[in-house]
Parts: structure tokens; sequence; C-alpha cells
């Protein structure tokens, strides 16, 4: 699944089956750098990670090391450390098949982390849907336990560390750091203002530090190799490798794992084999459905932090989704759109209402009822949404389809100009579907709570 | 009436234990899960009881349970038939993929549910195995690139009594059992 095998990290053993269970991840030199770490101070922990340059892989792409320094020591309360495998961002499949293959590399991680920030107990949130994942991660945390690399002391340290899985519900927003703390403690997962950070006052109101799978599944390797080591691969600003999420319009979708640096071409066509169907490239989604757009002549944009921000978009979860010249830019923005109206919590009234608006706009301009002016209102919606919020849920619906408009003008236009969808129902996207709103959904909720 | 039997009641307690004291209300996730595996849904009852098990008010709970949509107030078919029509399956043909499990499953037009209650089919949001394009969960166990005529064969197997083998792991044989997985009431006993 892989370019060349100087790049693999975190997809190392991925041709190896018997990684998924404790001795054979054993066998392979696993749980290594957990014990090189536990040799260490905390500090000097921290330090090797600040040197790797690793950043993290959920979207935001905030330095790991940093982030572990930020979590206070000596406050009195007890420090958690939360795994955020809720992995809802559409296009995105790489923690799940980090998971599937070989948990123990991202539990390694996770104890790495644990021990870094003197944590003695993580919990594990895992995305209610992935019912496989959840047990497999469920027996590779109990194979923990009983080889004592988890419990009363870790691999005969005396660092103790207690591990919970705890399973999601069906919730987007729970991916987003703060709305998740709020799952994880037994409320409806809407996210909270910041300041106060996590990192200070996250799980029960004590100081929490919070990372991704992709994140905590490099580290093992970083404490191996030397964070120096790490820091040399990938492009400047962006150490490393990453486990992209190849799908859509693609000969071979997969998850691989390249130098970061790497250009979108050398992802689509070299290893993807190109766009199938002799169909043509039309458009790239680079890090989930919720980055900006970019056109088929950016396809020598660099998948690294820099490059995509020249180009006006992001990394984001490392998704990478082709469109190909059968779907229409319209229906595009519409389906990403009703995702994020069906998935916003509902708190902050800019994305609230700002998603609903998005939609019947976008509707409209679909069926080709749409007048020039609510164009101009579809940009103004999305641009009130921007920066207005909590949390970027808002943001993840406003930025792509203000850039679908921007780099497909003439499409929207042709909508507006000739009364219809110009693809006259041929388009790949026609007539897709979007789960009913929970707003609906709860009006015809059949329990009737007694007063 | 209690939902939990005794067993059930002994298995809540072991759930509420994985969370530190003072912090039980975290296990309120798996606790409606519980009684989802009991019940095939929820239901006033069993609100109540997960309320009365983390003493806080049947209405925080059903507050709680409404946000989730893996959490089900409504009917709800003995399986549920999830088509994942985000955008990397919608770019390979989900539409028709969802449309064929709709009508094989019989359930009528606006609806969720068919009529017999055997099936509960819907839309879903990306289900992360997008390279699998279409992707279809039953009982929330994964079936890779479904075609039409795949998910026709899928609900066939499942009106027979049949367990269909997912793509990966294991299939609960119903969404009852697939809630008591999620409850992890399989990890306390």
């Amino acid at each position: 699944v892989n370019a060349t095998p100087t790049t693999r990290i975190v997809t190392a053993n991925w041709d190896d089956p018997d990684v998924v269970g404790i001795d054979g991840y054993l066998a392979a030199g696993g749980y290594e750098g957990l014990r090189a770490a536990l040799a260490m101070t905390p500090a000097e922990v921290i330090d090797l990670v600040k040197t790797s340059g690793l950043r993290g892989r959920g979207g935001a792409g905030f330095p790991t090391g940093v982030k572990w320094s930020f979590v206070p020591q000596g406050t009195g309360k007890p420090t958690y450390v939360v795994a955020n495998f809720d992995e809802s961002e559409p296009g995105t499949f790489n923690n799940r098949e980090i998971i599937e293959r070989e948990p123990h590399r991202f539990l390694e991680g996770m104890a790495i982390a644990a021990y870094a920030v003197q944590s003695h107990v993580a919990f594990v949130y895992c995305r209610g849907e992935f019912l496989w994942p959840g047990e497999i991660l469920d027996a590779a945390i109990r194979e923990a336990y009983a080889k004592d690399v988890f419990g009363a002391s870790v691999l005969g340290s005396g660092f103790e560390l207690e591990v919970v899985l705890h399973r999601g519900a069906g919730a987007y927003i729970c991916g987003e750091e703060t709305a998740l703390l709020s799952s994880l403690e037994g409320y409806r997962g809407q996210p909270r203002l910041r300041p106060p950070f996590p990192a200070v006052e996250g799980l029960y109101a004590s100081p929490t530090l919070i990372n991704n799978v992709e994140t905590l599944a490099t580290v093992p390797k970083i404490l191996e190799m030397t964070g120096a080591a790490y820091a040399k691969l990938g492009v400047e600003n962006s150490a490393g490798t990453r486990v992209f999420s190849l799908s859509g319009n693609v000969a071979n979708g997969g998850n691989y794992e390249v130098e970061l640096g790497t250009s979108l071409r050398e992802l689509v066509y070299d290893i993807g084999g190109g766009i199938p169907d002799g169909r043509d490239l039309k458009a790239i989604i680079p890090g989930g459905s919720s980055v900006p757009v970019l056109s088929a002549g950016e396809i020598d944009t660099g998948l690294d932090f820099d490059a995509m921000a020249q180009a006006g978009t992001m990394l984001g979860s490392g998704a990478v989704i082709v469109i190909d010249d059968r779907a229409c830019m319209v229906q595009l923005g519409l389906r990403v759109a009703q995702f994020y109206m069906h998935e916003s919590c509902g708190k902050c009234t800019p994305c609230r209402e700002g998603t609903r608006w998005m939609v019947q706009l976008l509707r409209k301009i679909e069926e080709g009822e749409a007048s020039q002016s609510e164009l101009d209102l579809l940009l103004n919606v999305c641009d009130r949404i921007l920066g207005n919020c909590l949390c970027p849920l808002g943001d993840a619906a406003a930025m792509p389809v203000a850039s679908y408009v921007a780099k497909f003008r003439d499409e929207y236009q042709r909508h507006i100009d000739e009364g219809g969808c110009p693809f006259g129902g041929e388009s790949s996207l026609e007539g897709v579907l979007a789960p009913v709103d929970q707003l609906h959904s709860h009006e015809r909720s059949s329990i009737e709570v007694p007063a | 009436m209690a939902v939990l039997s005794d067993d059930g009641r002994r298995t809540a307690a072991a759930i509420i234990a994985r969370y530190p004291a003072g912090r039980e209300r975290s296990a309120v996730l798996p606790l409606l899960y519980l009684m989802q595996s009991v019940e095939g849904r929820l239901t006033h009852d069993g609100l109540r009881e997960v309320g009365e098990l983390l003493g806080i008010r049947t209405a925080e709970v059903e507050a709680v349970a409404s946000f989730y949509t893996m959490l089900r107030l409504r009917p709800t078919g003995t399986h549920v038939v999830s088509v994942c029509t985000n955008l990397s399956c919608a770019l390979r043909g989900a539409k028709e993929v969802f449309e064929a499990a709709h009508d094989a499953a019989g359930v009528e037009h606006g609806e969720e549910t068919s009529p017999d209650g055997v099936f509960t089919v819907h839309e879903e949001e990306c289900l992360g195995a997008c390279d699998a394009a279409p992707v279809v969960q039953v009982d929330f166990a994964n079936h890779d690139r479904v075609t039409p005529e795949r998910v026709v064969e899928l609900v066939e197997a499942l009106r027979a009594g049949a367990v269909p083998a997912p793509s990966r792991g294991r299939a609960p044989k119903d969404f009852r059992e697939a809630s008591r997985i999620l409850a992890g009431a399989e990890e306390t006993t």
C-alpha cells in the first residue's frame, strides 16, 4: 500500500497480519518506544517530540510537543489523556485502518503521551459506528493489561496507567475536542468556549491532553529513531510522513503513507493510478470535505502545510477526494452544505441558521430558480458564518462552498442563466440524498414524557 | 416496568465503575446502549431507568439521547441498514444502492422502517471506508463496494434469518446485539 519502504513510519508493519495482536506486535519490536520513554524524564520525552517537528494529524496541525508542554503539572487535580478516535470527516479513513491493522502502535503512542504529561488515566473516544474497530481496540487494551503494559506498573517502571474505551453514538461534532469532552462527560456533544483550553481545564475541568489517533501512532517510531531523524523527513514546517486517505473518482483508492511535501499528482496518478473510465480530472478536495477545493490545474501542489496554505486550502484530516468531470459543482456544494447542516449542534446561531440558509440557496440555484442576487447572498451567508462560532463546524461548511463558487463560478452562473442544471440529470451527484436533519428526526420522536 | 434484569443491573454497575468516582454521568451513552440492547430502541422506561442509575432526571437523559443518531427514540427494525451517501460514496453510485435497499426492505416512501418491523433503512453520513465506496453497514458491520444487486441480496439474506458476513470482522446478529457490544456489556462480564 505504499511508495517506498523508507517512508513508512505509521504503516511500517501493515503487510504483517500478525501485528494486530500483542505477541506479533512485540515480535516486530513493539513497545520499545515506550520502554525508551520510561527510561527518560517526562521533560526529555516532550523535548524529543518537539524536536521531531511532529504536528497534529487531526486537522489543526498544532505542534504536538508544544501541546504536550502546555499541560500543567502539580495542579492538585488528576491529569487526563483523551485519544480522539471519532474519525468522521467525510473522506477520512486512516485512523480506522491504523486501529484495524495495528492497534498497539496507537496504544503505545498514547502510553508515551500519558507518561510525558504524567497522566494516569487515558480515555479512548471511539466513534460509535466503528463497531469492529472498537472490538479490536477493546481486545488490544485487554492484551496490554495482561502483559503489564497498562495497569499499576507500566512495563515494570512503577508508572501507573489505566485505559478506558468509550464509544460515541453518532455525532460528527464530537470530533471537535471540546464537544468530545462534553460527550465524554455525559452531555450533548456541544462545543465549549475557549479559553480555558482543554490543556488547563478539559475533562472534568482538569488538565487534559487530546490527540488524534494518527498523531499518537507516529510517536513510538519517533522515540526509536530520535526526533532529529524524524525531522529530516518531509519538508520545512511539515516534518515526517502522513497517511493520506485517497478516494472518489480514482483507480486505486486507499490509505497511502508518503512524506509530507509529496505532490498531489504523485499521490493521485503515480500511486492512485489516476482517473478511471477515461474521464478527466475536475477538482480535488485535499483535506476532507471541510477544506477549500483545488481545481485540476493545481494538481502539482505539495501535500504539506505551507504549500496548501499558499493554495488557499488545508491538509485537514488528510482525506484526498478526487472528482472527475461528471460532477456538478452546485450539487457538490449542496451535498456538503447538507452534511454540515445535519451535523450542526445548534449552539451558535450563525452555524445553525447559516448552514440551513446555504442549503436553501444552493437548492434554488440547482433547480434553476435562483436570481443573480441569491448567488451573492450565498457568499454573503458564508462570510457571516466564518469566524463567528465557538467551533470550526460552520466554517467547515462556509469555506468549501465559497471556494466552489470562486473556482467554478461559470458553472454556478450557468445554473442561473440557463434556469437549470447544465448537466441535465447526467451529473454523477444527481439527486444524492442526505440524512434527514435532526430537528425532523426529533419531531418524529414517539416518546411521550409524562409531566 | 424495569427494563434491566438483575443481570442487566450488574452489567450497568460494572459500566458505571469504569469512570472515576463522582463522574458516573459519563456512563450515560453506554447505559443508553444497554437499554437499547434490551428493548431494540429507547423507550420512556429505558430513559427513566438510566436516570435512576445515574441520579439525573429523565429529561436530562432524553436531552442526551436525542442528540445522537445511533440512539433510536423511534420504532426501529430488527436490522438497521445504513447506506453512506456522503461524497466519496455518492460519486460512486450510493443513490442507486440506497434506493435498492429501500425497495427491497419494503420501506414505504418517506418512511425509514418497514411495516413488518424487520428493517430500518436510512441514509448515513461518511462511514470512514471511502476507498471501498459505496459502503453499507448492516447493524454497524461494514460491507464494501456494494452494488444495488448486492444490497438486495443482503436484505433478502437478513429476511431469511441469515447473518451476512461483513467485509471485515464479525457481524452482530441484529441491532440489539450491536447495541450490546456498543454498551461494552461483553467487556464487563
